[in-house]
């Protein structure tokens, strides 16, 4: 058992960033820790070369992540991660590129590269830490606050209705949709696993606890009581596909929850760029 | 690169020749938005470029086509974009992003009538400040300008050899007359007009610092993918890339972003003088308006008044010393531009005690005429 910790923490170590990084921003308890580490061992897992991951983020608490990480990193401005990410792609498409971004992050201020990163079905992996409220600025409401949840800019409940992420991404376009929990460690790790494999947009929403302001002012308790609400709330898809809807309620679902093949960006670019040559090449 | 008709004089518009310059300049990504008077120049990158080995993207607006184009840059592609007035506008944070981060890239700005969506089809030069200070913060810009089909290539060539060298954005400016006029031009053959590249690194990856304060001022730029694994934020950094709290670090790194170009501002100033060498007069202007000065100058001249025209390549850094010498035995400037009156304020600013500086400003959406400006000198020298 000794051994075996000892090897995991070997293996984080060996993705971190040395020098000066630590410790990091996040609030004890915080579920991006968790997500950072998910993500590290999947990586590991995949047995990627450092060097051909890029990882880019925009501004937000789970958006300082890349930081820490001993990949090509890019730390970009407020919502625009996606499109900065798909010019790395592009430029160089044998780079595995990941994406970090948090709800407000991905959803309000960025939420027009999102469809549209969805709808070109480019091959990068996003990881949507989603912590329901801005963390950063200090608690105000998300594009994910459900209604009646009280934040900063909604002291009297909030009035406003909540993105469905996953329904979102789904009908934009992205050929691989999960979601996964800061609770379920390992299906998460499985989850982001897969989405880096896949050929194609994926996006990994990630329920993560915020307790510093969205659990204070929602009464939902520390980061220990808010990840119990995960183990109970949480739904597999493969358990949610047998029960009839009504039970569902209060209950949100998780695991690989759409998955499909199409064309991908970049793979599309170069059969053009082949066509044209070969055109070329004919005259 | 094909079908360049190198060698052979060619019927150009303004918009297609800064695409000509760009592929000249080596030019491997382009992702824009359209919008009226550049779309030209994202139509023709969107024909050349992917049978030219680069990439082309159309994003889905002007803020997410600039970070697609740093992104780009990152990775190691010489990158740009092209937009006008409002694009120019939405991009702005990302440009500084760019100055922050130091990454080569290049807008050309097609500049038109503004406030908001102002005059989409009519000529203005309204960006003129906004290419200095678009961006919060302080940093030192980079901005050039064309007045003939001819210089639409070649400043194009400019700003990507400028943006390489010192890692940094540089802006076209160029206009909707510029863009849509069409002149005849020779497309110069390779290696006869100069084409910079990136300074790579050359010291072992640990040893690599992404933000250097170096004596060349300008730090080596390693791209994704090549080992480095370096940290880019638009967080005030350390040379590594971290950000920093450190006072003595952010001072460092905010002289760096001016004295890295400004120490080098010689290399970067360019200026047309015409009938300068007798001049006690003279008509400063850039763009599209100083192919009416020369004319209403050479008018003035067949009147025996000695008046001279400057012409701006270089707008920013602003060459205030070189305009100082100019100006030594001019008694009275006319600054002629597209605006109220922007470029006017900077002459006033290192024009010598003796010269009088006169505004000229047209902002009515047409051309400013050669008329309009010897009917000025007249006035003014009366």
């Amino acid at each position: 058992m000794m051994e075996k910790i000892a090897h995991g923490s070997d293996v984080t170590h060996h993705y971190l960033r040395p020098k000066k990084k630590f410790p990091n921003v996040w609030c004890a308890g915080c579920g991006n820790g968790i997500v950072m580490g998910a993500l590290i061992r999947s990586i590991d897992r995949l047995d990627l070369d450092k060097d051909n991951v890029a990882v880019v983020s925009g501004i937000g608490c789970s958006s300082r992540m890349p930081v820490y990480l001993d990949f090509n990193t890019l730390h970009t401005t407020h919502g625009r991660a996606l499109a900065f990410a798909t010019g790395v792609k592009i430029a160089k498409p044998n780079l595995t590129v990941i994406v970090i971004t948090g709800d407000g992050d991905a959803l309000a201020i960025g939420g027009n590269h999102f469809i549209h990163t969805c709808r070109r079905n480019i091959n990068i992996t996003t990881i949507l830490i989603d912590n329901r409220i801005y963390g950063m600025t200090g608690g105000q409401f998300a594009p994910t606050t459900p209604g009646g949840s009280f934040a900063t800019t909604a002291p009297y409940g909030n009035y406003e209705k909540q993105f469905d992420v996953v329904k979102l991404a789904i009908g934009a376009g992205a050929s691989y949709v999960a979601r996964g929990t800061v609770y379920h460690v390992q299906q998460l790790e499985k989850l982001i696993e897969a989405g880096i494999k896949k050929k194609g947009f994926s996006v990994v929403d990630v329920v993560s606890n915020c307790h510093t302001y969205y659990g204070r002012f929602n009464k939902e308790g520390d980061a220990v009581e808010m990840l119990s609400w995960m183990k109970k709330h949480a739904m597999p898809i493969e358990a949610v596909r047998k029960i009839p809807p009504e039970k569902m309620k209060g209950k949100f679902v998780t695991g690989l929850i759409h998955e499909h093949d199409a064309t991908e960006f970049t793979h599309e670019y170069q059969m053009m760029v082949d066509r044209l040559a070969q055109k070329e090449a004919e005259k | 690169m094909k079908r360049s008709g190198i060698g052979k004089a060619r019927l150009l518009q303004g918009n297609e020749a800064c695409v000509r310059g760009a592929l000249y300049a080596g030019v491997e990504f382009f992702a824009g938005y359209p919008i009226t008077p550049s779309t030209e120049v994202a139509e023709a990158m969107a024909r050349e470029l992917p049978r030219n080995g680069g990439k082309f993207i159309q994003m889905e607006d002007e803020i997410a086509s600039i970070a697609a184009v740093i992104g780009a840059s990152n990775a190691g592609c010489k990158a740009m974009t092209a937009t006008s007035g409002p694009g120019y506008s939405l991009m702005q944070e990302n440009i500084g992003y760019a100055y922050m981060t130091e990454t080569p890239c290049v807008i050309i700005n097609v500049q038109r009538g503004g406030p908001s969506t102002g005059l989409p089809t009519k000529i203005a030069q309204s960006d003129t400040m906004q290419a200095r200070w678009g961006t919060h913060g302080d940093y030192t810009a980079i901005a050039v300008a064309p007045s003939t089909v001819k210089e639409c290539f070649e400043e194009t060539v400019r700003a990507f050899n400028l943006s390489e060298r010192f890692r940094t954005p540089v802006t076209v400016l160029s206009d909707e007359v510029l863009g849509h006029m069409r002149e005849m031009m020779v497309i110069p053959e390779k290696g006869e007009l100069e084409v910079t590249e990136r300074h790579k690194p050359d010291v072992p990856h640990e040893w690599y610092k992404h933000f250097e304060i170096s004596p060349s001022f300008v730090s080596p730029m390693a791209s994704f993918g090549e080992g480095y694994r370096y940290n880019v934020t638009g967080l005030t950094h350390d040379e590594d890339g971290f950000p920093t709290a450190n006072p003595i670090e952010i001072k460092n790194k905010m002289e760096k972003l001016r004295f890295k170009i400004e120490r080098f501002a010689d290399e970067i100033h360019k200026i047309r003088m015409d009938m300068m060498d007798d001049a006690h007069f003279t008509v400063v202007s850039y763009g599209s308006v100083s192919r009416a000065a020369r004319q209403a100058v050479t008018m003035a001249r067949e009147r025996r008044i000695k008046v001279g025209a400057i012409q701006l390549r270089t707008i920013w850094p602003f060459p205030d010393m070189k305009l100082r010498e100019m100006f030594a035995g001019v008694r009275k400037v006319i600054v002629a531009e597209l605006n109220m009156g922007q470029l006017v304020n900077e002459i006033k600013r290192v024009a010598p005690r003796h010269t009088e500086v006169f505004s000229l400003a047209r902002y009515d959406g047409e051309v400013m005429t050669p008329h309009q400006i010897l009917e000025k000198i007249r006035e003014v020298i009366k």
